[in-house]
């Protein structure tokens, strides 16, 4: 049984908070304070995952038959919007920007990041950069498939150089913001936070951003010579003008696997956080967890080739880099088991947040394992550009990232609004949402064992129910996150005031007003405990350090 | 509120010492260098996997003297110099007094100085870097499809490249010569974009400097543009023999 351990009630002890302090949109428009900075990039991500999310209805309707719907043209220009939108607008800044934004110097005791005034450019840049990919939207769009693979996107009609363009941009707001959190964990913890007192959130995040600063200036430089590829001719990636197609893919792919653990582990960051608080324990294996986060961002620098099994390159290079990619499962294993290790023996709430961790935990093992027959080079021959590949990628951003930002919110909403949202309505939507998503994706699994090419618009006739079944779910899961969306919203209004500290959450955010002041803490404050000494917890004096 | 006011105007308030402040620039230009490092690393990359798929064009340029080595050698001593006055500069502004008195005044100067002329260095490596252009797009020697150089034709015909072939000791090895000014223009261009931005910046320094901005407990900006200053140098260290002088 878990009751709220703080007695201090109500939010605003000095009448104001980072909300009301100054009013006006100008005050919103040009602050530098990373709490309205994280919830301005909250509000764009949310808009931009309702576009790329609508794209995905599209694909979907047009899988409902086995016949053309739309045709291949248009068909092709939905899926790759749908993949350019949700990688490079949605899931890259999902949890770090919006979330991390608004956490990180709380969870520090630092009064805000490093460098204030650049994250606002950060968001500005992000802005500057989703304008280009609505302006290829509402131009010639986009056909190329996310991955812009050469020679094609060399050659291709469609709004390629705005969207490259974009997508440039939209990599300096991620360098920026990785470069500030890096920062910002090395230079402002509070006084008594050693490295082994951050939360694993934090830990998280500071992974995130060496692997953003580190990894997308190499896409920068590949997206820019692929434009000027398509201005100049200039003969790197075309062969027929003397390049080679593979080596875009080289380049591609060094960042682009890189940058899936730049969506993920902020997530695994988040599950750390709500499982612990949430079953009122302290983390299973913290050292465990600090060292795998660190060990996934290296070694996954190195991976970059099992996305290219198929494309031509040597047989020792393939057996190497599965070797490699079977290597990065170790850590991620041992962050789940050790997540699942905190739930045992502790007071579990079955709450929302609670929930949605839980379907973390589920989605993302089985979006984790599936991983690996495509790791194994003899079972990729098969599986590569199928349905397979497609549903383990959405398990693991889709239902791993996803449900892992909705967790984020749901567990920070009380600290970033001072409202509570109502619990019955999210555990009655979590259900649903749980249901539907796993019916969208899991049937995908079994077509693409047999053989359900990726990006096709028609199809054998034997597919069609597993597509029937997962084009329904999905327009049923999509109803969900717009339940999500509605009962968060209505709490705003209508919701109850929430204490300062609804979850009895022992980690420094939770230290401050509910909403925070606007400079977070008043004076300095100090870190006497770990980031999951829970008061009730008895420390055995014999038994072995956590 | 706050126990700000006796806190000098660049004393950011979330920042709790200079000390820290100042160390926290540091750390931030450092990993900014390290990102751009990686984005010329994607340019440095593409050179190697051409000159691995063309070595003939790379030597055959050397041979007929299509870059100028002088002036490449000359725009590498300007660079050089143009490092030494800017990391005079960062000393004069780290010996700059607290107190606004005529040993601030002389040192101000200098500090002024050295930042100009690192700035008219600047500004000679780019019309050094101006004149090889004009001759190069004068004798057609452009990149990709923009190639015209009339002693030595590429051939693509019908969007399908003729290749590097080398038989019977004729000169077809030729082909691909527009694929090495690619990688030249792309190189020398974003080292050149980024000069340009840096003197802009630099420029942006001697206006702070004039105001009196800085002393010497507030001089990081000067020291952190010093350190990007120095990897722009750095970076055609390495271009210059990779593109002018390897055979």
């Amino acid at each position: 049984m878990s009751t709220s351990t703080t007695t201090v009630a109500g939010t605003e002890e000095h009448g104001s908070n980072y909300l009301n302090a100054k009013k006006g949109i100008m005050s919103w428009l040009i602050t530098i304070d990373h709490k309205r900075i994280g919830v301005m990039y909250l509000a764009w991500i949310l808009t931009f995952f309702l576009a790329g999310g609508l794209l995905a209805m599209a694909v979907r309707y047009e899988l409902l038959d086995p016949q053309p719907t739309f045709g291949a043209e248009v068909y092709n220009k939905i899926f790759t919007l749908h993949g350019a939108i949700m990688v490079f607008l949605v899931l890259v800044p999902a949890i770090p920007a919006s979330i991390g934004n608004f956490v990180l110097p709380l969870m520090l005791g630092a009064k805000d990041v490093a460098f204030p005034k650049l994250n606002l450019l950060s968001f500005y840049i992000y802005v500057l950069g989703s304008l280009f990919l609505i302006y290829t939207l509402v131009t010639n769009q986009l056909d190329t498939g996310w991955t812009f693979y050469t020679p094609y996107s060399a050659r291709t009609s469609t709004a390629v150089i705005s969207a490259l363009t974009g997508a440039f941009i939209l990599g300096f707001s991620s360098i920026l913001t990785g470069l500030n959190f890096m920062v910002t964990v090395h230079m402002m913890r509070a006084p008594g936070m050693t490295w082994r007192k951050m939360p694993l959130f934090i830990w998280a995040l500071y992974a995130t951003s060496l692997i953003q600063l580190l990894a997308t200036p190499v896409i920068a430089v590949t997206l820019f010579l692929l434009v000027f590829e398509r201005m100049f001719g200039i003969g790197i990636f075309d062969p027929a003008l003397g390049g080679d197609p593979v080596l875009f893919q080289h380049f591609f792919w060094f960042y682009s696997h890189p940058v899936v653990y730049v969506m993920v582990l902020p997530a695994f960051g988040v599950i750390s956080e709500t499982v612990t608080v949430h079953s009122r324990k302290h983390i299973f294996g913290y050292t465990a967890i600090a060292a795998s986060t660190i060990a996934i961002a290296g070694v996954g620098f190195i991976v970059w080739g099992h996305h290219l099994f198929l494309s031509g390159q040597s047989e020792l290079a393939g057996a190497i880099f599965s070797f490699i990619t079977f290597g990065v499962a170790v850590p991620t294993a041992i962050k789940t088991c050790s997540w699942i290790a905190t739930l045992y023996k502790g007071s579990v709430r079955w709450n929302t947040t609670m929930l949605y961790t839980l379907g973390f935990l589920w989605i993302f093992t089985i979006g984790g394992l599936t991983g690996l027959p495509l790791a194994t080079l003899a079972t990729d021959v098969h599986f590569h550009d199928t349905y397979f590949v497609v549903a383990h990628f959405h398990y693991v951003m889709m239902g791993g990232v996803l449900f892992a930002l909705i967790t984020a919110i749901h567990h920070w909403w009380p600290k970033m609004t001072g409202r509570m949202f109502s619990e019955k309505a999210g555990k009655t939507v979590f259900f649903f949402a749980f249901v539907t998503y796993n019916m969208t994706f899991a049937p995908q699994f079994v077509m693409g064992a047999q053989g359900m090419p990726r990006r096709y618009h028609e199809y054998l006739p034997q597919f069609e129910i597993w597509h029937q079944i997962s084009s329904y779910a999905s327009f049923g899961f999509g109803l969900s996150l717009v339940g999500v969306l509605f009962y968060l919203l209505y709490s705003l209004k209508n919701g109850e005031k929430s204490p300062q500290n609804p979850w009895g959450g022992v980690s420094m955010e939770w230290e401050t007003a509910t909403p925070p002041i606007e400079h977070n803490f008043e004076g300095q404050p100090i870190c006497k405990n770990g980031p999951y000494d829970f008061p009730e917890i008895e420390v055995d004096p014999n038994a072995a350090a956590h | 509120m706050s126990a700000h006011e006796d806190q000098p105007y660049y004393h950011a308030h979330h920042f709790h010492t200079m000390d820290q402040q100042n160390a926290s620039l540091k750390l931030g230009m450092w990993a900014f260098l390290v990102q751009e490092l990686l984005f010329f690393s994607g340019l440095f990359m593409a050179y190697i996997s051409m000159r691995f798929f063309y070595p003939e064009t790379f030597e055959l340029v050397q041979h007929k003297n299509l870059l100028s080595i002088p002036w490449g050698a000359t725009n590498t001593l300007v660079l050089l110099t143009s490092s030494l006055t800017m990391a005079l500069a960062v000393r004069a502004a780290q010996m700059l007094p607290m107190v606004k008195n005529d040993e601030e005044k002389k040192i101000r100067k200098s500090l002024m100085n050295y930042l100009l002329v690192t700035c008219v260095f600047a500004g000679m490596f780019l019309v050094i870097k101006y004149v090889e252009y004009t001759h190069k797009i004068h004798d057609g020697l452009l990149p990709g499809k923009f190639y015209s150089y009339d002693a030595w034709k590429a051939q693509i015909e019908d969007n399908t490249f003729a290749g590097v072939v080398g038989e019977g000791g004729e000169l077809i090895i030729t082909e691909a010569p527009q694929i090495f000014f690619s990688v030249y223009f792309m190189m020398t261009g974003v080292h050149g974009l980024h000069v340009l931005i840096g003197v802009g910046v630099i420029l942006w320094l001697y206006l702070r400097a004039k105001r009196g901005e800085f002393n010497r407990e507030n001089f990081a900006a000067v020291e952190n543009v010093g350190l990007y200053w120095h990897l722009v140098d750095l970076i055609w260290i390495f271009l210059f023999p990779l593109l002018y002088l390897v055979q």
